[in-house]
């Protein structure tokens, strides 16, 4: 019962909030909206003994991308964008493709929920045994090494890439 | 896994290319100004090193680090490919920076860094590696076309192709997860064990299906995927619209086979008649709105979204004929497109300027060589008898004809009629045309000269003595 | 009871309402939070899996995800502020020198 209740009013949240964040206008609103979302999501995966996956979405989502966002809007013009137009002309067509997307995931789901019973089910005390941090930990050490490690090249170019893009320009690109 | 299973030499050229990328960007403070293109050449010269790495790759055939790296004869063929992209790739940009005044060495980081995403593409045996090497290409390649950053058209290039990007990432990640949850398994090779076993609801691999599909064919720019690709390659640097014409494109068609010839052939029924729809939808769009594109960049994008409709209908062949055509088209198309970019970089001159196909007039009486190398690349491009493009094509049709996909290869065929019309046009401009432009302030240095040569030099190999190569991808074809 | 199925619905629901986000907002800092959106409905699933499979791969995978959901906003908004240092929009369709 407990669970039930923890699922529904994390769920809400985050579908609310997510509804919100698409919506408002002042995106510093949607900014907040968005983590609303994103503490609802870690909410859900503590729901799911995901306990570790929970606090790095907490740690990285909300202390990193989330305040990356905040800062970017803080950093350039908000007042304009609030009375600017906020929606595509062509937000009927979007919503129609919309529809067709969910439609067509909503029915994938119903028609193979059947199939998501999966045979070599190991009973949660035998998984419980290491504690969930360890389990991952030692996931990604030893059969995820290499993606681990090409994870790392990732945030490279990422940082390169961002440095290129803001740093300060020469005379010569005036 | 202990440390024993650690095979160095299986991922050799990633590394490799990985470690020369990083040794670029920290050389920059101790190079001087005026020395700084020397960091290309660095940087060619690690693209060569991974080249050579393939070697003792090679000799390291099977499958690594927990089955989640394969080694096999079509990944070290696609490797030779993405090498020789971005050895090119190197040689055309290293001009074009000096001239732009854009000398930072951080363009070849990225582009090595690239390179390595695609070699990972190739190489994965598994949904999450795919996924993690196909990102290492996207957010390197999205930086190199906002790299022109005062440029805002070079600003909304780049912006267009992030947004686009990452918005089909999420697509291919729901695909993933979806798989996931079905076959409890992202390891291709365990997911077409788990298909065969048909314990599976058939609805939600096919639904996964899908989103992988639709994903990889925003990254392909097939149609009616490839509404971003014009305005994405207009604005970019000019030598990385080459780059993104190409590298891209090869390793997202390195994925699309990988993936649905090795985890889904046996929901093939279910995916085949799209690819079909795919293929000759963006055979038809590419080449008829190529027709009356005025710039040259936007002209070679719609081309090269109708050269992504020719691999695609090698893809719905699905024959192991039909990946060896697939696999030499994309070896031929780098090579001829790569020096038409380069071609085009040349004549653009200083901010990319003169684009429009009517500046490539009197070409031909001004400086008849370049006339004549860039008429060799439009030629190829066309499919005309003794180029690569011509045999690529003439293999590819052959695929789909034993495969008895007659309807693809009459629209293939036809609409490499069409465009023989836009490609011809080029050459009509240079040699029928009067000059109104001296083209005395076009340079011709060193790189961009080698680059030219190895452009032509394998586009003419190819199409005369194509079956060396062919030999090659055929062994690279067996699965 | 709370199963499998419940938690693919509420993935399912996040990733619709990114999408719709990314296909009908103009401003550009709320497209980027929309794809955001789309990854998250992509963790649920993944979680919701590892926990149905007893697996701890799919926490692995949702790890990576975060990973390239940072780079991806790191990069994004670096693209963001180089253009806004030449134009200042944030409006998507004020951005077209090239017709879209």
């Amino acid at each position: 019962m407990l669970e039930l209740i923890l699922f529904y009013t994390f769920g809400a949240i985050a579908v609310i909030s997510g509804i919100l964040v698409i919506t408002r206008h002042n995106v510093v609103h949607s900014a907040a909206f968005l983590g609303a979302t994103l503490f609802a999501v870690a909410g859900i995966f503590l729901t799911l003994h995901a306990e570790f996956v929970a606090g790095v979405q907490v740690i990285v989502y909300v202390g990193g991308i989330l305040v990356l966002f905040v800062f970017v809007i803080m950093l350039i013009a908000v007042e304009r964008s609030v009375h600017e137009r906020q929606y595509n002309k062509q937000w009927t067509i979007a919503l129609i493709t919309s529809a067709i997307l969910i439609v067509e995931i909503a029915y994938g789901l119903y028609r193979g929920r059947d199939s998501l019973v999966l045979p070599a089910v190991v009973p949660p005390a035998a998984a419980a045994a290491g504690g969930n941090s360890e389990q991952v930990g030692t996931a990604l050490y030893t059969s995820y090494l290499l993606p681990f490690e090409i994870a790392s090249i990732l945030l490279l170019v990422a940082i390169v890439g961002a440095v290129v893009l803001s740093k300060k320009r020469t005379p010569a690109e005036e | 896994m202990n440390l024993a299973t650690i095979n160095i030499a299986a991922i050799l050229p990633t590394l490799v290319l990985s470690v020369v990328g990083i040794v670029v960007m920290v050389a920059e403070p101790f190079v001087g100004e005026q020395k700084k293109s020397n960091l290309g050449w660095l940087a060619f010269a690690g693209t060569l090193a991974a080249m050579l790495s393939l070697v003792p790759m090679a000799n390291n055939r099977g499958q690594w680090y927990s089955n989640l790296w394969i080694v096999d004869d079509y990944d070290v063929f696609l490797d030779f490919i993405f090498l020789l992209i971005a050895a090119i790739t190197i040689l055309t940009s290293m001009d074009f920076l000096r001239r732009e005044e854009l000398n930072h060495p951080e363009f070849y980081s990225l582009l090595l860094f690239a390179t390595a995403g695609m070699l990972m593409m190739a190489a994965s045996n598994e949904l999450v590696m795919v996924f993690l090497g196909l990102e290492i290409l996207s957010i390197a390649t999205y930086v190199m076309a906002g790299f022109r950053r005062a440029d805002l058209k070079s600003n909304e290039s780049a912006l267009k192709y992030f947004l686009l990007g990452s918005f089909s990432s999420a697509f291919f990640l729901y695909g993933i997860a979806l798989i996931f949850g079905a076959t409890g398994s992202t390891n291709l090779l365990a997911i077409a064990d788990a298909l065969r076993s048909s314990k599976i609801q058939i609805s939600l691999v096919s639904l996964s299906a899908a989103l992988i599909l639709i994903a990889l064919c925003f990254k392909v720019a097939v149609a009616p995927f490839h509404v971003w690709t014009p305005d994405v390659y207009e604005g970019a640097p000019t030598p990385v619209t080459g780059f993104m014409s190409v590298g891209p494109k090869a390793a997202g068609f390195a994925v699309l086979f990988r993936v649905f010839l090795t985890a889904f052939p046996s929901i093939e029924d279910r995916w085949g008649s799209a690819i079909w729809m795919v293929a000759a939808l963006t055979m038809i769009l590419g080449n008829v709105i190529a027709v009356v594109q005025p710039n040259i960049k936007r002209m070679l994008a719609y081309s090269s979204i109708a050269h992504a409709g020719y691999v695609a209908v090698a893809f719905a062949a699905t024959s192991d004929r039909g990946v060896s055509a697939a696999l030499f088209y994309l070896l031929a198309y780098s090579l001829m497109n790569l020096g038409a970019f380069a071609m085009v970089t040349i004549i653009s001159r200083k901010e990319d300027k003169l684009v429009n196909v009517t500046d490539y007039a009197g070409l031909g009486s001004k400086r008849p060589g370049l006339a004549a190398v860039l008429s060799l690349f439009m030629l190829s491009l066309a499919g005309v008898p003794g180029t690569a493009g011509f045999a690529g094509k003439f293999f590819i049709f052959r695929a789909a004809l034993e495969s008895r996909l007659v309807w693809l290869a009459i629209i293939g065929v036809v609409t490499t009629v069409i465009s023989f019309y836009y490609y011809l046009s080029v050459i009509v401009q240079m040699y029928m045309r009067e000059p109104h432009d001296e083209f005395s302030d076009v340079r011709l240095c060193g790189s961009l000269k080698f680059a030219l040569v190895i452009s032509a030099a394998g586009t003419l190999y190819l199409g005369l003595l194509p079956t060396r190569v062919l030999d090659w991808t055929t062994t690279a074809a067996l699965r | 009871m709370v199963t499998t199925f419940h938690y693919l619905l509420l993935g399912a629901a996040l990733f619709t309402i990114g999408v719709i986000g990314v296909l009908t907002r103009r401003n550009i800092m709320i497209i980027l939070m929309s794809i955001e959106l789309m990854m998250n409905a992509v963790n649920i699933n993944l979680i919701a899996f590892s926990n149905r499979l007893q697996q701890v791969t799919g926490q692995v995978f949702a790890i990576f995800v975060i990973t390239v959901a940072a780079a991806e906003a790191a990069v994004g908004l670096g693209i963001v502020i180089a253009m806004f240092k030449n134009k200042e929009t944030m409006n998507i369709n004020e951005i077209d020198l090239m017709k879209w």
